[in-house]
């Protein structure tokens, strides 16, 4: 049995699966899924709640949320993914430097990576994106960025281990050079880890963009973030709840959909990982 | 174990100084000249020039990380830019009531997490079991400032039971205790319920049910007892969840703490405050995070024995 027949059978991954897909076809999709233009103001409308015109309801400036909910699909993929990938590309080439050329390099990298996990996750993040500014591809990076002392170890201890291995003895000792040996004994190791931890790395992702966006430090406006959108309607929440609610309803199922299907993942990919679920 | 402990502690040092590090180096980063920011518009090039003497700022990274690393050291953590107090002083009136909320959100996914969990262990696969695991996982979705204005909506707007925000009665606790503890109710009962469920499966404790070990005894004396170390670390690395969950929370419920110094430092471009506020909450996390390494000597007697 592999390991897509194994996710096949797991129905909540399977649910997350879905989500996951409806999250990719709302964020291509925006412009024509969109019932109204998202920065279109009606102000004469303003907070209107969830009925017959505006399915979710309107903001503070009359902006239906749907359509701003759609697009802000757009804002979390992007960062959600973008963000893995620096973190994961990252990490691999710290890791596999560290694990291979080992000694003084190695030893520094690591009280590198023990420094920057010393931060809470939060405030990590929140330093980086002083520094680089503000806006959504700033947040992408400051994510990406957090997300690289982890993956760093993982692919380092990975290496450190298949390193002693006899394949890889014998494959040294014939001379192959380490791109060679990355490609074809390393990587493939690593690969099922490395993508468990990516998808719920995601979910994080997003979690962490609306985090930053909520406290106005991430995505700014007029651009529809979901987080942003909490907080804005967070100052009429006593007046009308929905604002700020129901975009925090998105934000919970994206990251629930990332996270089912990282779970999914973990358990179809290597039967040795499963047991935290 | 003396060795042990005191090698720990050695460790934990430079990890400190290059966490002082990292923060200078990053507001060093900020955009903006922070001297210019200071003085307003209008001021002059020598005003400026001035003040940034006067402050130290004109000297290389090198001598000021340095020199600030000493004044640490003495206690000295600078003056606040915003407010003109010794930054100790507003960290000092603000860290109460953050490790109140922190206290308080840690006892409940303590006590809710290892509960939950063990018991969606002793009966895996149980009712109980799946709504406990189908709730984590909501838990562990759910961002914080969402879940703090919906506990809002609910309890203080519809049923008026409980204040908005603010602090000063354990009513003002309740909210954002629970807001803060939920994601790590979710993740300690999900590492709690597979903890055990491996000890249960080791053969020790098969040995001892055939044995005629009473249920109980097993599930006190030997699986949780070994359960006992990835929960610990599990809660270690919580601590850094619930530090940055606080940042969030107490700005959702107006609850004065170091979080919400932090945040409105950074608005303000008080910089000095902000290496402040984020040097301690750092050092909080390493400190915990020791004594977690250190608690590790007393709970498995295989650790201080290697030293």
């Amino acid at each position: 049995m592999n390991a897509w027949s194994r996710f096949r059978r797991n129905r909540l991954a399977l649910v997350g699966l879905v989500l996951v897909v409806v999250l990719a076809v709302s964020a291509a999709l925006a412009p024509w899924l969109a019932p109204y233009d998202p920065a279109r103001q009606s102000l004469i409308e303003k907070r209107t709640k969830p009925g017959a015109k505006y399915v979710l309801g309107a903001d503070e400036f009359g902006r239906d949320i749907l359509s701003r909910v759609i697009y802000g699909s757009r804002v979390a993929l992007l960062v959600g993914v973008l963000s893995a990938l620096i973190a994961v590309a990252g990490g691999l080439l710290l890791g596999t430097a560290a694990g291979f050329v080992g000694g003084w390099l190695d030893a520094v990298l690591m009280r590198g990576v023990e420094i920057l996990l010393a931060f809470p996750y939060l405030l990590l993040a929140l330093a980086i994106v002083a520094a680089l500014g503000t806006g959504a591809l700033n947040t992408t990076i400051a994510v990406g960025i957090w997300g690289v002392p982890t993956v760093t170890r993982i692919v380092r201890g990975s290496v450190l281990a298949l390193r002693e291995t006899e394949y890889v003895g014998a494959a040294r000792a014939l001379g192959a050079p380490v791109t060679a040996l990355l490609r074809r004994h390393i990587l493939p190791n690593i690969l099922p880890s490395l993508i468990v931890y990516a998808t719920l790395f995601m979910a994080n992702a997003i979690l962490l963009e609306a985090a930053l966006s909520f406290l106005g430090l991430g995505v700014q406006p007029p651009t529809a973030s979901w987080g942003l959108m909490v907080s804005t309607g967070r100052d009429v929440l006593l007046v009308a709840p929905h604002v700020a609610t129901v975009p925090g309803l998105a934000i919970m199922v994206a990251v629930l959909a990332f996270n089912l299907v990282g779970d999914g993942l973990r358990d179809a990919l290597d039967p040795r990982l499963r047991g935290s679920a | 174990m003396l060795t042990f402990v005191l090698r720990r502690l050695l460790l934990a040092v430079p990890v400190l100084l290059g966490v002082v590090f990292v923060v200078m180096l990053t507001i060093d980063l900020l955009p903006g000249d922070v001297v210019a920011l200071m003085l307003g518009e209008h001021a002059t090039k020598d005003a400026v020039a001035t003040l940034r003497e006067h402050l130290g700022l004109d000297k290389p990274f090198i001598v000021r990380y340095l020199e600030y690393v000493a004044r640490v050291a003495r206690g000295d953590l600078g003056r606040s830019i915003q407010q003109n107090r010794p930054v100790a002083a507003e960290l000092a009136d603000a860290w109460p009531a953050t490790l109140e909320l922190t206290v308080a959100a840690l006892l409940i996914a303590t006590v809710a997490g290892i509960t939950a969990g063990v018991a969606s262990a002793v009966w895996p696969n149980s009712f109980f079991d799946a709504v406990a695991r189908l709730g984590s996982l909501f838990g562990l979705s759910m961002p914080i400032f969402w879940t703090g204005l919906v506990l809002i909506v609910v309890f203080s707007l519809w049923l008026n039971w409980l204040p908005v925000g603010g602090a000063g009665s354990l009513n003002h606790l309740v909210l954002p205790a629970i807001t803060l503890a939920l994601p790590s109710v979710a993740m300690v009962s999900r590492m709690t319920r597979s903890a055990v469920l491996d000890v249960l499966r080791e053969d020790y404790v098969r040995t001892a049910r055939a044995k005629g070990v009473g249920e109980l005894w097993v599930l006190g004396r030997h699986a949780l007892r070994n359960a006992f170390i990835p929960i610990l670390t599990l809660l270690g690395l919580q601590s850094g969840q619930l530090m940055g969950g606080a940042v969030l929370t107490e700005t959702v419920f107006a609850w004065p703490g170091l979080g919400r110094l932090m945040v409105k430092a950074i608005f303000a471009r008080d910089y000095i405050l902000l290496q402040g506020a984020v040097l301690v909450f750092a050092l909080a996390f390493v400190v915990i995070n020791l004594l977690v390494d250190l608690s590790y000597g007393l709970v498995d007697p295989r650790v201080g024995r290697q030293g």
